[in-house]
């Protein structure tokens, strides 16, 4: 075992005497990292628990969506060209954040920035509609306290929209950052890590705008 | 996507540094991180991007048509776009979050593929049990919305 385990380098920073050292299979010493060496990985993992957040909503939404409770259903409230519309900002918004990595991969601050307010904006657009169709169901009595599937529906869909109105907190605070810092190595990071946030968002608007919207026209 | 040869436990070699684009100089100590002054991030491409934008567009449209135009029964359409859902999932995973089974020497992979045994498990549990505690709660069966009325 200690040579099979010396020829994989595992044990190759161990003292030179391997009859007195016993064979090690993993690192007792901490080495040296380099900074945010792990940050990507840890914040994919936020991403995952974060999807099991979408996952229970997703389930609660399931199993209340046909309690109308003698209330109005999807076919009545749902309007999907405006759904339509919601969808391509946020697919528009996905594609300008890729132009805001390729442009800070180029080293392009400015650009950087700009394809990210862009992003901004798409994001902003979306929430507008979204809120736009919210006050609607709200105004018409088709509030989340109306029936079981409504609160659902709103629980879910606000979940998402508050996600994307967070995103566009962090997304203004690194357009400043990148103002005031540059493409330092921490602000690189951090494009790449709303990077992922933003484009999970939209991962998960693919569920809702199948499960909610286009599965509810269809009930 | 990355094409870049993997040294033996080495991270994904995709360094942003602006204007140092050399791939997979690979670092041979076994550890794969240690001897770096930058972490290593995704590299992205133009044409992972443009290939992503192209079939989410595509795979958004046509769920939608088939919907809003009623071509076929509400339970073939709703076969059809559960599909495409899926699918355009995995090309979000793959052209935009860049997931490989390289990505983060594999962790990033392992990581997604526990959510969704996960996810799968309580998403179809919570919906069969609880289509079963109506299916018996309920005298006669399935029965309409008027007997959940308060």
């Amino acid at each position: 075992m200690t040579t099979i385990a010396t020829s994989a380098g595992i044990v190759s920073d161990q003292p030179q005497n391997p009859e007195d050292a016993p064979p090690s299979f993993y690192d007792l010493e901490e080495h040296a990292h380099p900074e945010g060496y792990s940050t990507m990985l840890g914040f994919w993992i936020y991403l995952m628990s974060d999807c099991l957040i979408f996952a229970i909503l997703f389930a609660c939404y399931g199993v209340l969506g046909g309690n109308l409770a003698a209330g109005p259903g999807p076919r009545d409230l749902f309007e999907l060209p405006l759904i339509a519309l919601n969808t391509a900002m946020l697919l528009f918004s996905s594609m300008t954040y890729g132009f805001a990595m390729l442009s800070m991969q180029r080293g392009n601050v400015r650009g950087t920035q700009a394809w990210l307010l862009v992003t901004g904006l798409f994001g902003l657009c979306f929430l507008g509609i979204e809120l736009y169709e919210f006050s609607h169901l709200i105004h018409i009595g088709a509030g989340p306290q109306r029936s079981a599937f409504l609160s659902a529906f709103f629980t879910l869909v606000g979940t998402h929209g508050l996600h994307v109105t967070f995103g566009i907190v962090w997304l203004v605070t690194l357009v400043v950052q990148l103002g005031r810092k540059g493409l330092i190595p921490a602000n690189q990071r951090r494009v790449a890590c709303l990077s992922m946030f933003w484009h999970f968002l939209d991962v998960i608007w693919i569920g809702v705008f199948t499960v909610v919207y286009l599965m509810g026209m269809l009930r | 996507m990355s094409d870049a040869p993997s040294a033996p436990g080495a991270l994904p070699a995709a360094h942003m540094e602006p204007g140092h684009g050399d791939h997979g100089n690979g670092h041979g100590d076994g550890h794969g991180h240690g001897d770096h002054a930058v972490a290593e991030l995704p590299h992205a491409s133009a044409r992972d991007y443009a290939i992503g934008f192209v079939a989410s567009v595509i795979l958004t449209a046509i769920p939608f048509w088939l919907v809003m135009s009623g071509t076929f029964s509400a339970a073939v359409t709703g076969g059809i776009i559960t599909v495409f859902a899926v699918v355009q999932i995995v090309v979000h995973m793959v052209y935009f979050l860049h997931m490989s089974p390289k990505a983060e020497g594999g962790w990033s992979l392992s990581s997604l593929v526990f959510t969704v045994i996960v996810v799968v498990i309580m998403l179809a549990g919570s919906l069969w049990v609880m289509s079963h505690l109506n299916a018996n709660m309920m005298p006669g069966g399935h029965i309409g919305e008027a007997a959940q009325l308060p």
